[in-house]
């Protein structure tokens, strides 16, 4: 996969289309396996272990994506309002009452487009409503389920006894695969997918890299979910491990000429929080029209924190997998080790403001951030915009409102500018 | 003592704040110190067997203002977690050492980050209890994670926490156990002889005051109720479900009663009263708490289990005490209790079984709503 430096106009469509090729590919995989019995799984984006899936020729489905793509499509509301009739509270996280909704609908199974999974899978990463959600399925879909439990990080690094624990399940979890796939456990394909594994997240961690230039080559909250898709459902691949080598190799030609995701970059920003999947073009182009770019962001790195060095490890498969799960991710981490990411991020990304997206549907991102805007506004001063709606649901969304918090406070960081006398940042 | 003046006791001890309980835990047992368990479950014997008491933190109902809590966690945040943050940063938890936090959902999770953050110096420990009841290896990490908590007590205190004093504290809290499970009996089998809302005041002020005061207090009163005229009402039995974290205000039981509803089993203050019998006072005690952790505590709505689905287990709760219809009284905005509920109608349901919804949170002024609700629903039981 070679790129070329288009004109500055494409070149976000082209890593956008790259991508959208393989998750194309992907999902047409998903379709098919609807009407057949090749063997699938439900997994969790956060912290998964798709790889040991694969080694066995599981086809893994994430209902989050299913989540996802109904809110980027506009077609989220209808199945959450089915949900909601049969009870879900107006509160739950709406991610699984779209994809409840759209299960209810027909839309998993031999009349939709997802297969109905052979087993669910639940990696317990961090976000207690993916135990809540997967039960739900296995309730609704009659399928068995397996709990993956990996204890979240507790005294800044996991103890022997948490790896023995996630190290036990995941050895049960190969024994569930070989029974219900019939093949057995190959210890040196599990280690070959590794390897891709480490080569993409060898090309994430040097796209995010580069977005410490200035200007930034792509914007790494908006642009991410491009690369999200792939580190994080495609892991393990040779066409992912391709596709961030077709990434980094775009992105390095466009630093190396001075190309910036925008031609004018005046605002580096860390966004924390998922973004409003269904007004997502309209959310972005409010940062856009300031000039603003995410140079970093907290909710592309809930599958993994590749960008801090972390890499599976084929000589050492399954411990390099459990270290994953427990670790490398930000779901399976507390509240204020976020706040030290976002600091970092700020610091070596150089960052001028923090914007927190509060999302009313997740409370693993969103509890709390009243507390994290005080501490980086207050005490670390940084200017920091908090504004809020919702991941899935497009009722909590309001253009107009988002218009006015987002264009005051680039005004006023722009006023802050003029006031101070900085010079205006270098231009593309 | 009679019956309405043990339970005017509890009631006084549940007005304390922390620190006042604290103090008062103090006339009995000078220099004790004071440790906080956020709901659901922590092993309170470590804590009390390290010469601390172990204190319910079941946030502040309508006791202090929310001044500073509000502008950290939005408006969709559950009660409890607010008045617990407001609690730490009004320095009414300053008399503590600190406190405990378990992987009960997101939002306890990253309250324990704020407590941290905001009352720097209290010490802020926080678990992982097991999600995984079928491992071969979860018994030893279940063992591992309390003997962790043990150890980082005792390293914070500098002082051993020891396998012999913990030993005596399981054994007191078995006594404890032993007589809530007997009012719990005794309210089943003899519907009156003590209401749910006298019930919930004696077991939630037992959280606020030492294992042995509550003892005291426990041992006479199960006598007294047990020689109680019990006067049982024209009423639908029911089991309330969802309350076992936040607890609904006592005046919300109380309607519930008194609109035409016998409680014969709940789950409020669960994690207080979470064994099914007795935990095993020889051998190694965080081995044995594991072992009660892991097989032999109740179902709750923090805690999957693969080959006991939540749904029957609520079925056989209700069907062992003889209830008729369920009332989910989910606090507001607890995604736990909120997307359980989904499975809980689903199989009441298909069972034809009724329920009601009733969510509460803790500045709740009026219940007259929830009684009217309570009414109907009752009524259209008891004359259908
Ligand atoms: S609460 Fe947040 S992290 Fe958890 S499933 Fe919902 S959207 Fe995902
Ligand atoms: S009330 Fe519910 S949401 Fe709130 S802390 Fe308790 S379990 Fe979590």
């Amino acid at each position: 996969m070679r790129t070329e430096v288009a004109d500055d106009k494409d070149y976000r469509g082209e890593i956008h289309e790259l991508s959208r090729n393989i998750m194309t590919d992907w999902m047409a995989e998903l379709k098919d396996a609807t009407q057949t019995s090749v063997p699938s799984a439900y997994l969790m984006i956060s912290g998964n272990c798709v790889e040991i899936l694969r080694c066995f020729d599981i086809l893994p489905v994430f209902p989050e994506i299913n989540a996802l793509q109904l809110a980027i499509r506009k077609k989220s509301l209808p199945y959450i309002i089915k949900s909601e009739e049969i009870g879900y509270a107006s509160d739950n996280c709406a991610y699984v009452k779209a994809d409840i909704g759209f299960t209810m609908c027909g839309g998993v199974g031999p009349d939709g487009n997802i297969p109905k999974p052979s087993v669910i899978v639940c990696n317990f990463v961090g976000c207690n409503v993916y135990i809540k959600w997967f039960e739900h399925c296995r309730e609704m879909l009659k399928v068995p389920m397996i709990m993956l439990d990996i204890p979240f990080v507790r005294d800044g690094v996991p103890s022997q006894d948490d790896v023995k624990y996630v190290l036990c399940q995941l050895n049960e979890l190969i024994k569930e695969c070989e029974t219900l796939t019939g093949k057995k456990f190959d210890i040196d394909r599990l280690r070959e997918i590794l390897a891709y594994s480490a080569r993409a997240e060898e090309g994430w961690s040097r796209a995010k890299e580069l977005c410490k230039r200035r200007p930034a080559p792509f914007d790494s909250y908006f642009d991410s979910i491009n690369m999200m898709g792939p580190i994080n459902a495609l892991r393990g691949t040779r066409e992912a491990a391709d596709f961030f080598d077709a990434v980094v190799e775009r992105y390095e030609q466009m630093v190396a000429k001075g190309m910036g995701v925008t031609s004018d970059e005046r605002f580096r920003t860390v966004i924390e929080g998922p973004p409003p999947y269904p007004y997502y073009r309209n959310f972005r182009n409010l940062f856009e029209n300031w000039g603003a770019v995410a140079v970093q962001s907290t909710y592309s790195t809930v599958g993994g924190t590749w960008e801090f060095g972390f890499r599976h490890d084929p000589k050492n498969p399954l411990e390099s997998i459990a270290e994953q799960m427990i670790m490398h991710n930000l779901c399976n981490r507390s509240m204020l080790d976020r706040y030290k990411q976002i600091k970092t991020y700020i610091e070596d990304w150089n960052a001028d403001a923090l914007v927190i997206h509060s999302i009313k549907s997740c409370r693993l991102f969103s509890a709390g951030q009243g507390d994290m805007r005080e501490y980086f506004a207050k005490e670390l001063g940084v200017p920091t915009l908090m504004v809020e709606s919702d991941l899935e649901d497009p009722r909590y969304y309001s253009e107009a409102q988002m218009k006015n918090r987002i264009d005051a406070f680039f005004e006023s960081l722009q006023y802050k500018r003029i006031r101070e006398g900085e010079p205006a940042p270098a231009q593309a | 003592m009679s019956i309405e003046q043990i339970i005017q006791q509890c009631h006084d001890v549940l007005d304390l704040l922390p620190s006042q309980a604290l103090a008062k835990a103090r006339e009995k047992h000078p220099n004790v110190g004071g440790f906080a368990v956020f709901p659901v479950y922590a092993p309170a014997e470590i804590i009390h067997a390290a010469h601390l008491m172990p204190l319910g933190m079941f946030g502040a109902g309508n006791k202090v203002e929310i001044s500073h809590a509000d502008s950290r966690f939005q408006s969709f945040i559950c009660s409890i977690a607010k008045s617990t943050l407001e609690l730490f940063m009004r320095g009414e938890m300053k008399d503590f050492t600190g406190a405990v936090f378990s992987s009960i959902c997101d939002v306890a999770r990253n309250l324990a980050s704020l407590v941290e953050r905001n009352a720097p110096d209290l010490y802020i420990e926080y678990m992982h209890l097991p999600q995984n009841m079928n491992s071969a290896a979860t018994l030893e990490f279940t063992r591992a994670e309390f003997e962790r908590f043990r150890n980082n007590l005792s390293k914070h205190l500098g002082r051993p926490i020891t396998d012999d004093a913990i030993r005596d504290s399981l054994e007191l809290y078995n006594k404890v156990r032993s007589l809530v499970r007997a009012l719990y009996q005794e309210r089943e089998d003899r519907p009156g002889s003590i209401t749910t809302a006298e019930l919930c005041a004696v077991v939630q002020a037992g959280t606020q005051m030492m294992p042995e005061q509550f003892v005291e207090l426990l041992t006479p009163l199960v006598e007294l109720v047990k020689a109680r005229e019990a006067h049982e009402r024209d009423s639908v039995n029911v089991v309330i479900e969802g309350a076992f974290c936040e607890q609904p205000p006592l005046g919300l039981i109380e309607v519930i009663e008194s609109a035409g509803c016998q409680v014969k089993n709940d789950d409020m203050a669960i994690g207080w009263r979470l064994f099914s019998d007795d935990v095993r006072a020889n051998g190694s005690p965080t081995a044995a708490l594991a072992d009660a952790y892991v097989s032999r505590s109740s179902y709750t709505s923090v805690r999957h289990d693969r080959d006991k689905p939540r749904s029957d287990a609520l079925v056989e709760r209700m069907t062992s005490c003889g209830a008729d219809a369920v009332i989910f009284a989910p606090a507001k905005f607890c995604e736990p209790a909120l997307l359980d509920y989904v499975l809980f109608r689903m199989k009441l349901e298909e069972k034809d079984i009724a329920h009601l919804k009733l969510e509460f949170e803790e500045k709740m002024w009026t219940f007259e709503s929830a009684r009217s609700e309570v009414e109907t629903f009752a009524e259209s039981m008891l004359f259908d």
